[in-house]
C-alpha cells in the first residue's frame, strides 16, 4: 500500500502523465472542434492511426520530425475531408462514415506499413522527438521536470488548449463555429454558410486528432505497429462528453486519464498477484464511469448530429 | 444541384446499389494493390481462386461467412432501431467464453449440451448489450462509446481468464482456453472441411430475424421506433422496451456467433480468434442494407474477400491487409450508394 | 415614388408543385404590405426567395433599384433586407448578443469587438423600444422576448427593408398590439415592411396594402383601406367553402372529467389546478394563445404523461396513470398536434400506421404475429369511408397531402367509435377543403355522442365547432363559457386571462 501512494510522489510518474496525454489533448480537441460545429466524428481511431503511421513514415523516408507531423496533420485533413463531404453536404449517417472512416484509415495504414515492412522484421525505428529542456524552468524543483522538460508537440498541445478556447469564445469564426454546432439555420440567416463552416471544422479537428497519432510514433514510441492507438480515439469521444464540450476541461480531463494510465503502468510493478489485464482495462472502465457522470448534464450542442439541409425547417 | 427525396425506391436500385458500391470499392483498392506492384486484376482473378476456385477453398469461404452472418445480422437489427451496437467484437467475445468455460465441463449429452450452449453463448452476448443500452435509457450516455470500450475490456477479461483459470494446460505456443467437451463440436457440413453446421444454424436465424423483424408485433413497433420515436410514442409504444428488446437481440446474435464459433472452429477461446468478426458485421449489415436477406450474401461476399485476400497475399505478395482496405471502402461506398437510392439528384 | 422593393415574375418549382407563378410584386417607401393567403398558397416560399434563402427559379429581384443576386442571404442582408422568421433562427445556448452578432464580422478578424457590439445593439433596442439583456441567453427568454432579438438582429445588420413571417402566430393579444404599434414606428424611422398573415384582423388593421396570395399567383392586390374582410376571405379562398354548420342538439352526461389536475414538467407547473368537464355530445373548446399548456394538456389527454395529483375519469374509470393503449382501451380517440412528428410514421406504409395505436389488439394480431390482411382491409375501409385520397393500404404515408394524413389519423382515431375524443389543433396547415372535412368529421362525431375535447388556436374553428369555450393561460382553465355568449370581447378578456378564479363547474 505504502508502495503504491509512494509512487504518487515521483516526478517521473507525472512528467510521464504530460507525455501520455499530448495525443489525448491533441485527440480531445480535434473531435470537440468537429462536434462543436455539429458533426460527429468518429473517424478519430482511424485518423490517429493513420496520423501515427504517416508520421513514422515520413520520417522513415528521411524527411525530419516537424514534417513529419505535418504530413499527419494533411492526411488527417484529408480523411476528415472526405467524412465532412460524406456527412455534410450529403448528410449520410454520421455514425457509419466515421465508423468507414477508421476502418479505412485503419486499413490503408496497415497495408501501406506493411508494404514497407515486411511481416516477421523487427519495426524499424526512427529517431523521435527529445525532451527540450526550457532553461532555467527546467532547473525548479518537482515541477522542473515535470512542466518543462517536455517534448516541442507537448508543449504545442498546451498551447493549442489556450488558443482553441480563444477562438471558439472570443473571435468570430469561434461564433460562426458554435453557432452553426447550435442552429445552423441561424447561420445561414445571417448570410454565412454553415456547410462551409462544417466542412473547414471538420476538417481542422481531424488534422488536430491526426497530430496526436504523430505524436505516438514520433514522439512516444518511435517505431509504427498495428493497434498501436489501443483506443485512445474512442477514449477521446469520451472526454468531449465528459469536458462538455469546452476546451478547458477538455484538457483536465486528457490529464486525468494520463494520470489513470501512467499510474497503472506503474501499479503493476509494485502489486503483486493482480493479473495484468485488470490494470490495463481500468482506464476504459474509467472512462464509462465518467461518461455516465456527466453525460445527464451534459450540454450537448442542440444540432449535434442533425444534418443540415437547406429549406427543409 | 439538389437531392430531391424518391417517392419510391426502384427494385433495380435496391440491387445495383451493392454491387455498383462493390465495384467502385474494387477499382479503388485496386489502386492500392498497383502500388504494391501487383497487377490488379490479376490480384482479383488469384482472389476468387482463393476463396471460390476448389471445393475446400468454398468452404473455408463458408466456415469464414458462418460468423459474419450472425454479427451482420445483430449489426443489422440494431442499426435498423438506430442503436449504435459497435460492441459485436465484445459480444462475440463473451459468447465464445461462456461456451468454452461451461461446455469444457459440462454434463450433458452431446445433441442436448450444443443447444444449451448456444443459448448461453447468446444470453451472454445479450447481457453484455443489455448494460450500454440501459446506460443509454437511463443515463442518456451514448451507446456508441460504452459499445466500443466494453470491446476492448471484455478481450482484456478473455486474456485474462485464458492465462488463469481456464488455462489450457495442453497449448504449446499461443496461450488458449480449455477446449469444449468432445461432445459439443459440432458435425462438419461437409466432410473433411471445416464447414460445420453451424453455418446452417446462421441461415436459419437469418430467416428467424427476418420474420421477427416483418411479421411480428415486435418487428413492427422497433420498425416504427426506429423510423419516428415521438410518433410511435404516441401510439404507445414503449421506447425503452423496444431499445431494450432490440438490444438483447442484437447482442444475442453476436453471442451466438462466438458460441458457435467455438463450437465449430475452435474448440477453445483465444484472443486472436477473431480477425475482426464484430467490426466486419457492421459492414456486411450495411452492404445488404439491414435486410435480413441481404446479409447472408453480403457476409458470403466479405468472407470471399477475407479467404481469397490470404490466398492471394501468398501468391502475389500483395499484404493481406488488401482485404480490411476492400471491406472499408465498400462501407463508405454503400453508404453513398445507399443515398442515390433514396433521393435523385436534380440541378 | 421609386419603389424600394421590385419582385418580378418570380416562379419557383419543387418537382411537380409549381410554389410560386410568375409573381409580380412592389414595395413603396415607409409602406406596410401585408402578404395574405392560406397556408400552401406560397407566401413564405416567396420571402424566403426575397431573403436569399432559396432561389428562384425565373424572375428578378430588385432592391432599392439593384438588381439582388439570387440564393444568397448575405447579398440580401448587405442590400438592406432583413427577414424575422416564423420559426425564429436563434440558438437556445448562446446569449442574444452572440446571436445578434453572428455575421457581422469578417471570420478572419482575430478577435470579436463585443463592447462596440453592445453598445450598437443597445442603441438600436432603446430607439425602437425593443428592450432586451445582451447577456441572457435565448432559453431563458420568453417568445415574446425571443421575437424581439430576431427583429434586432435584423435592425442590427441596418435592414431597410423588414419582412415579418406570421409575427403574431406565437404572441398574446396585447403583445402582438405591441408589436404593430412597433412596426408603425418603424415606418416612420423609414424602414419599409412586408408581413404575411393569415389572419384578417390584423391585415385591416395593420397594413397599408395587402396582396392576396393563392396557389402560388397573386390574385389581387387592394388599398386596404379600399377593401373588406368579407372580399379578402373570398379572395383568400377563392370559392365560398362552405363549413358544415353545428347543430344544437341534447347534451349528455359527463364523459371525461378532470379535477384539480396538475402536470408538471421539470419540477415547473403545466398544468395548475385544472378541473374541467367533456359531456357526451358535446364539443369542448380549450382556446389560447400557443404556449400557455395546450401541449401539456394534449399529453395528459393522450395518455403520455400522468398528473402529479388530481383526478382525471373517464366513464368513470380513472385513466390518469394509464398509457396510451390504456386510454384507447378506455375508449379515447386522439388527433395529435403535429401529425409529422406525433401523428404518422412517414416512412410506414398507410395500414401499418391505421393500425400502429392497436396492433395488439386481437383484431390485429395473434400470439406476437401480425395479421396483415386483418390489417389491409382495415385500411382500405379507412381509406373508403373517410374518403382518404391517394391512398391504397400499402401507399408509403409520406406520399399523402397533409389533409390527407390528417383523415388517416382522425379515421384510424373515429373508427373505433370512441367514447372521448381529443383533437389538438386538427386543422393546422391545412388548405380549406380539408378544413371543412375534418369539421365535418368531428360534428358527426359529436352527433353520435362523443365526447370531444377541441384545442384550437383558430378562435374562429372554436366557436364554430364548439358548444362551451373556456380559455386556457398560464397552464390555467378559465371558467366554461356556452358559445353563443363568446363573442370577441369576451373571448379576449378570457385569453389574457381575466375571469373569476372562484368555482370552476364542471
Amino acid at each position: 500500500m505504502m508502495d503504491a501512494l509512494e509512487l504518487l510522489l515521483n516526478t517521473n510518474l507525472w512528467a510521464a502523465v504530460l507525455r501520455i496525454a499530448t495525443p489525448l489533448i491533441f485527440g480531445v480537441l480535434g473531435a470537440l472542434l468537429c462536434e462543436r460545429s455539429g458533426v460527429l466524428n468518429l473517424g478519430i481511431e482511424g485518423i490517429m492511426t493513420m496520423g501515427a503511421m504517416a508520421g513514422w513514415l515520413t520520417v522513415y523516408m528521411g524527411g525530419d520530425l516537424w514534417t513529419g507531423l505535418l504530413v499527419a496533420a494533411i492526411c488527417g485533413g484529408l480523411m476528415g475531408l472526405l467524412h465532412a463531404m460524406l456527412t455534410v453536404p450529403l448528410g449520410l449517417s454520421q455514425h457509419v462514415s466515421g465508423l468507414g472512416i477508421t476502418l479505412f484509415a485503419s486499413a490503408l495504414s496497415y497495408y501501406l506499413y506493411r508494404l514497407i515492412v515486411t511481416v516477421g522484421d523487427l519495426p524499424p525505428t526512427i529517431e523521435p522527438f527529445r525532451p527540450l529542456d526550457i532553461p532555467i524552468l527546467s532547473d525548479i524543483p518537482v515541477l522542473g521536470p515535470i512542466l518543462f522538460s517536455q517534448t516541442i508537440p507537448t508543449y504545442l498541445a498546451l498551447l493549442s488548449v489556450v488558443v482553441m478556447a480563444y477562438v471558439l469564445a472570443r473571435t468570430p469564426l469561434g461564433l460562426a463555429i458554435r453557432m452553426t454546432g447550435e442552429n445552423p439555420h441561424a447561420v445561414e440567416a445571417q448570410g454565412l454558410n454553415p456547410i462551409r463552416i462544417r466542412i473547414g471544422a471538420v476538417v481542422a479537428g481531424s488534422a488536430l486528432m491526426s497530430v496526436g497519432g504523430a505524436f505516438l510514433t514520433t514522439a512516444a514510441f518511435n517505431s509504427f505497429f498495428p493497434e498501436m492507438v489501443q483506443g485512445r480515439g474512442w477514449i477521446c469521444i469520451a472526454l468531449v462528453v465528459f469536458a462538455s464540450w469546452r476546451p478547458g476541461k477538455a484538457l483536465l480531463g486528457a490529464l486525468l486519464f494520463a494520470f489513470f494510465d501512467a499510474y497503472q503502468l506503474r501499479l503493476q510493478t509494485v502489486v503483486e498477484g493482480v493479473p495484468y489485464q485488470l490494470f490495463l482495462m481500468a482506464p476504459y472502465v474509467l472512462s464509462i464511469a465518467a461518461l455516465i457522470l456527466v453525460a445527464r448534464r451534459a450540454q450537448v450542442p442542440e444540432a449535434l448530429m442533425t444534418p443540415y439541409r437547406r429549406g427543409e425547417r | 444541384m439538389r437531392l430531391e427525396r424518391r417517392a419510391h425506391v426502384p427494385l433495380y436500385l435496391v440491387v445495383v446499389a451493392p454491387l455498383a458500391a462493390v465495384a467502385v470499392a474494387l477499382i479503388l483498392a485496386g489502386a492500392l494493390i498497383a502500388a504494391a506492384g501487383v497487377s490488379p486484376a490479376t490480384a482479383y482473378a488469384e482472389m476468387l481462386r482463393g476463396a471460390l476456385g476448389s471445393r475446400l477453398s468454398v468452404t473455408e469461404m463458408l466456415t469464414r461467412a458462418t460468423p459474419l452472418i450472425l454479427t451482420g445480422l445483430a449489426a443489422a437489427v440494431a442499426f435498423r432501431a438506430r442503436l449504435w451496437n459497435i460492441g459485436g467484437e465484445g459480444q462475440f467475445f463473451v459468447g465464445a467464453l461462456v461456451t468454452a468455460w461451461v461446455g469444457h465441463s459440462l454434463a450433458l449429452p452431446g445433441p442436448i449440451g450444443i443447444p444449451v450452449l448456444m443459448v448461453l453463448g447468446m444470453a451472454s452476448g445479450a447481457l453484455l448489450l443489455a448494460g450500454p443500452a440501459y446506460l443509454r435509457l437511463r443515463f442518456s450516455v451514448d451507446e456508441v462509446v460504452t459499445t466500443l470500450l466494453l470491446n476492448f475490456i471484455v478481450i482484456l477479461f478473455v486474456g485474462l481468464m485464458i492465462e488463469g483459470p481456464l488455462r489450457d494446460p495442453l497449448a504449446f505456443g499461443w496461450p488458449s482456453s480449455v477446449p469444449v467437451d468432445g461432445d459439443f463440436r459440432l458435425p462438419d457440413l461437409v466432410t473433411r472441411t471445416r464447414l460445420h453446421i453451424g453455418f446452417l444454424v446462421a441461415i436459419v436465424a437469418a430467416g428467424a430475424v427476418w420474420l421477427i423483424l416483418a411479421r411480428t408485433v415486435f418487428g413492427a413497433e422497433t420498425r416504427a421506433a426506429g423510423l419516428n420515436a415521438s410518433a410511435a410514442a404516441f401510439a404507445g409504444i414503449s421506447l425503452p422496451r423496444t431499445l431494450m428488446g432490440v438490444a438483447l437481440l442484437s447482442g444475442a446474435l453476436a453471442g451466438l456467433a462466438g458460441s458457435v464459433e467455438v463450437l465449430g472452429v475452435t474448440a477453445g477461446v483465444t484472443t486472436t480468434m477473431s480477425p475482426g468478426f464484430g467490426y466486419a458485421g457492421i459492414v456486411v449489415a450495411m452492404l445488404a442494407a439491414l435486410h435480413p436477406a441481404g446479409v447472408v450474401a453480403a457476409a458470403i461476399f466479405v468472407a470471399t474477400v477475407f479467404v481469397g485476400a490470404d490466398a492471394m497475399s501468398r501468391a502475389t505478395g500483395v499484404p493481406s491487409f488488401i482485404a480490411d482496405v476492400i471491406v472499408a471502402l465498400c462501407l463508405l461506398t454503400m453508404l453513398v450508394a445507399l443515398l442515390f437510392t433514396t433521393y435523385r439528384v436534380r440541378r | 415614388m421609386t419603389p424600394v422593393l421590385e419582385l418580378q415574375d418570380i416562379t419557383k418549382r419543387f418537382g411537380t408543385l409549381t410554389a410560386n407563378d410568375d409573381v409580380t410584386l412592389t414595395l413603396g417607401q415607409g409602406e406596410i404590405l401585408a402578404l395574405l393567403g392560406e397556408n400552401g398558397a406560397g407566401k413564405t416560399t416567396l420571402m424566403n426567395i426575397l431573403f436569399g434563402h432559396y432561389a428562384a427559379d425565373e424572375g428578378t429581384v430588385r432592391v432599392f433599384g439593384k438588381e439582388l443576386p439570387s440564393g444568397k442571404p448575405r447579398a440580401a442582408i448587405e442590400a438592406g433586407v432583413g427577414m424575422v422568421h416564423q420559426h425564429f433562427t436563434l440558438a437556445g445556448n448562446l446569449t442574444v448578443l452572440e446571436n445578434v452578432m453572428l455575421g457581422s464580422e469578417s471570420l478572419l478578424s482575430p478577435s470579436s469587438g463585443r463592447a462596440a457590439a453592445c453598445r450598437k445593439l443597445m442603441q438600436i433596442s432603446d430607439r425602437f423600444g425593443l428592450p432586451v439583456t445582451p447577456e441572457a441567453l435565448i432559453a431563458e427568454l420568453s417568445v415574446g422576448e425571443r421575437q424581439r432579438v430576431e427583429i434586432l438582429k435584423a435592425l442590427y445588420r441596418d435592414a431597410r427593408i423588414l419582412i415579418l413571417d406570421e409575427p403574431t402566430a406565437v404572441l398574446a393579444r396585447p403583445e402582438a398590439q405591441r408589436l404593430f404599434e412597433t412596426l408603425r414606428d418603424m415606418t416612420r424611422e423609414g424602414l419599409s415592411l412586408i408581413f404575411i398573415s393569415h389572419k384578417l384582423h390584423e391585415v385591416m388593421a395593420t397594413s397599408d396594402r395587402v396582396a392576396v396570395l393563392r396557389g402560388g399567383r397573386i390574385v389581387a392586390e387592394r388599398k386596404t383601406a379600399d377593401t373588406s374582410p368579407e372580399e379578402l376571405a373570398e379572395l383568400m379562398v377563392g370559392r365560398k367553402v362552405e363549413r358544415p354548420v353545428r347543430q344544437g342538439h341534447e347534451i349528455g352526461a359527463p364523459v371525461l372529467i378532470a379535477e384539480k389536475v396538475r402536470v408538471e414538467e421539470k419540477g415547473e407547473a403545466r398544468l395548475d389546478d385544472v378541473s374541467f368537464a367533456v359531456h357526451k355530445g358535446e364539443i369542448l373548446g380549450i382556446v389560447g394563445v400557443s404556449g400557455n399548456g395546450q401541449a401539456a394538456l394534449g399529453a395528459l389527454l393522450s395518455g403520455l404523461t400522468t398528473p402529479v395529483s388530481g383526478a382525471l375519469t373517464l366513464a368513470g374509470q380513472d385513466v390518469g396513470p394509464l398509457g396510451p393503449r390504456g386510454m384507447i382501451r378506455a375508449g379515447a380517440g386522439r388527433v395529435p398536434e403535429d401529425r409529422h412528428a406525433e401523428g404518422a410514421v412517414g416512412e410506414l406504409a398507410v395500414w401499418e400506421n391505421a393500425v400502429l395505436e392497436r396492433l395488439r389488439s386481437p383484431d390485429f394480431s395473434r400470439r406476437g404475429f401480425v395479421r396483415q390482411a386483418a390489417c389491409k382491409s382495415y385500411a382500405a375501409e379507412l381509406i373508403a369511408r373517410f374518403d382518404i385520397r391517394g391512398a391504397a393500404p400499402d401507399t408509403r404515408t409520406r406520399l399523402l397531402s397533409g389533409g390527407n394524413i390528417q383523415k388517416l389519423i382522425l379515421g384510424r382515431c373515429l373508427s373505433i367509435g370512441p367514447r372521448f375524443v381529443l383533437a389538438n389543433q386538427p386543422t393546422r396547415g391545412l388548405d380549406e377543403g380539408a378544413i371543412a372535412a375534418v369539421h365535418a368529421e368531428l360534428l358527426a362525431a359529436r352527433a353520435e355522442g362523443a365526447a370531444i375535447l377541441l384545442i384550437s388556436e383558430e378562435l374562429e374553428e372554436a366557436v364554430a365547432l364548439s358548444d362551451r369555450i373556456q380559455a386556457i393561460v398560464k397552464g390555467r382553465l378559465s371558467q366554461p363559457v356556452p358559445a353563443h355568449d363568446a363573442d370577441a370581447r369576451t373571448l379576449g378578456l378570457m385569453m389574457a386571462g381575466v375571469w373569476k378564479e372562484d368555482d370552476h363547474a364542471a
